[in-house]
């Protein structure tokens, strides 16, 4: 399997990462490398296996729909890059 | 001349609890040798002396009144991973440098309760993904046994601490080997617990379906210990397990007579990349001391261990790539300077505090998640898992517990792997299916060998188990360390 510098660009935009140019060669080859190893998945037949999602097969746990956090707006708050009036500041999004 | 760092978890809660030593002394005389040694280490990301000394304090007032938990006043120290009160929690990255957790982390809470004082959190590969500590931001962990060496990754920072006993005990997680590789690099014991068994709330998480936290200490009774503080049901982790927390301690001194050791031959066959000799000499000498203490060793197959690397670099990517979209640089952590848009903001706050290890992984997982390639490759990895997890579930039909080495090698040096991430991969191939079972496993030191520098470094053992017999692995272990010392060796620079 073979990344080429083109695909790195495609996959860093879906992964929001700006990659610098003159690093996209090295991860091309690096993921190309990664595929390779991965690759060796194709070895085996799964047909009719059923894809494993938790160790116990465990369901996804429900709870009764009530309020049971306390609002700590502020704390959570003040570790945020830019806020204001108790709203989280980023560039502007439409003109 | 006190010489606490000799002491074991165990030795050191039963003196505090007989008032031979106070919380407070044993604090400074860690935090001491934190500020003495580690400058050789970097062991540590943050010393917490102030909340130190004060949780200790307090642990001395609650031994006073005689009822104190088993661990009250003993100081520990926690991987950077777990979210702290209002002590900066980096998990080793760029990204979470200024983060100052605003809530404590489950596993924190429980140790605190247990009466546990934190001396501070350790260095640790970033988000966990590495295998040698390399990948941290704030730079690579020396092993204790040889400065030039790694201590392993991720948890590389708590098994150096602990190694050079500047703690006398770290927590730890385990992806794929994170605790089982560091504790065999560093001469330490560590534990993964089954799936589910310790709260993942509050643990920065890198693969959800795979993440496991545990401890790492010097010995499986210390572990015992510190797993009954640290398990147990949590409704804010809804992967966790309700089920009640047996006392590890309680079988601890079982005999091993009739015990049926399984031993997977394709862990013990000559491959390229397998375990290297001198590794396999100590194995076997192991498997010698455990077949003097009765136990019977039985071959077994895991046919489908050989994938294990392979579906692992799949679904830990596709799960990584999915957890670390919540770092956007709008509400916590890293945000880049002047951003010119929304999108700039995102991209450049992510492209500049990921490494390239984290980056990395974050392809992968894109790639293998996107459209039209889920099901040759997250799909496909899921459904092997299912076959490499029913390897396990036959081979405990025929045994009680499984053995094998924790690595091929021992601590390889610094620098030796990083150009090649691959190679760095391929030095978890004994860790990495048990996590992709969900089950428990350990790593005990049972002697040394040469690494490829020829220097005699710490070799590790797995004891792996079935599903939630923590208590078996840790009775194994526990055995084998009455009978033997390696678990007790320190390294001579930190004597």
């Amino acid at each position: 399997m073979s990344i080429e510098v083109d695909e790195v660009k495609k996959i860093a935009k879906l992964a929001a990462l700006n990659v610098d140019d003159a690093d996209l060669q090295s991860y091309a080859t690096n993921l190309s490398n990664i595929l390779d190893l991965v690759a060796q998945m194709d070895a085996v037949d799964t047909t009719g296996v059923t894809p494993m999602s938790h160790p116990f097969d465990a369901v996804q746990r429900l709870r009764e729909d009530k309020v049971t956090e306390v609002d700590r707006r502020e704390a959570f708050q003040k570790i945020a890059p830019n806020t204001e009036d108790g709203l989280y500041l980023v560039p502007k999004v439409i003109e | 001349m006190s010489n606490y760092h000799t002491k074991t978890v165990t030795e050191l809660s039963a003196m505090l609890q007989a008032g031979e030593v106070s919380s407070v002394e044993l604090t400074r005389y860690f935090l001491d040798r934190i500020k003495n040694s580690d400058d050789k280490l970097n062991s540590f990301i943050t010393v917490c002396e102030e909340q130190a000394m004060v949780q200790a304090k307090e642990s001395d007032e609650k031994l006073k009144t005689g009822n104190a938990p088993a661990l009250t006043g003993v100081p520990i120290a926690h991987k950077d991973i777990f979210c702290t009160d209002g002590v900066k929690t980096s998990c080793g990255s760029k990204m979470l440098d200024s983060f100052i957790s605003p809530y404590d982390a489950t596993v924190v809470t429980n140790m605190r309760n247990a009466g546990v004082v934190m001396l501070g959190k350790t260095n640790m590969d970033e988000f966990a993904m590495g295998s040698s500590n390399e990948t941290s931001f704030y730079g690579a962990v020396k092993n204790p046994w040889n400065l030039k060496a790694v201590p392993g990754g991720s948890s590389g920072g708590s098994a150096a601490a602990v190694g050079a006993r500047l703690a006398p005990a770290s927590t730890g997680t385990d992806t794929g080997g994170s605790i089982r590789q560091p504790a065999a690099f560093c001469g330490i014991t560590g534990l993964k617990p089954t799936y589910g068994r310790v709260s993942r709330f509050g643990m920065i998480a890198f693969a959800s379906s795979l993440d496991q936290a545990g401890p790492m200490g010097q010995s499986a009774s210390d572990c015992a210990l510190l797993l009954n503080a640290m398990a147990g049901f949590d409704d804010k982790d809804s992967t966790s397990i309700e089920k009640s927390v047996p006392d590890y301690s309680a079988d601890l001194n079982k005999p091993l007579d009739g015990l049926r050791i399984g031993l997977p031959k394709e862990y013990f066959e000559h491959t390229e990349g397998g375990m290297n000799a001198e590794v396999e000499a100590t194995i076997k000498a192991a498997l010698d001391q455990y077949k003097a203490m009765g136990a019977e060793l039985i071959e077994i197959e895991l046919p489908n261990s050989g994938l294990s690397v392979p579906v692992y670099y799949v679904v830990a990517p596709a799960e990584c790539s999915t957890n670390l979209s919540r770092f956007d640089g709008v509400r916590y952590g890293y945000r880049c300077e002047d951003p010119k848009d929304l999108n700039d903001l995102y991209t450049r706050s992510r492209g500049e505090a990921f490494g390239a290890e984290v980056q990395r992984r974050i392809m992968v997982g894109t790639y293998a998640l996107s459209s039209g390639y889920y099901d040759a490759y997250y799909l496909k990895a899921q459904k092997l898992r299912h076959l490499i997890s029913d390897d396990f579930t036959k081979a405990y039909e025929k045994v009680d517990v499984i053995m094998a080495p924790a690595t091929p090698e021992t601590a390889f040096n610094i620098g030796e792997k990083t150009d090649d991430p691959i190679s760095m991969y391929l030095s978890d191939i004994y860790t990495i299916a048990v996590n992709l079972a969900g089950i428990p496993a350990m790593s005990i030191p049972v002697g040394f060998a040469n690494n490829s520098s020829g220097v005699s470094m710490p070799v590790g053992m797995q004891i792996i188990g079935n599903h939630f017999e923590e208590a078996k692995l840790l009775n194994v272990a526990h055995q084998y360390q009455q009978k033997t010392d390696w678990h007790k060796q320190m390294p001579e620079e930190f004597q």
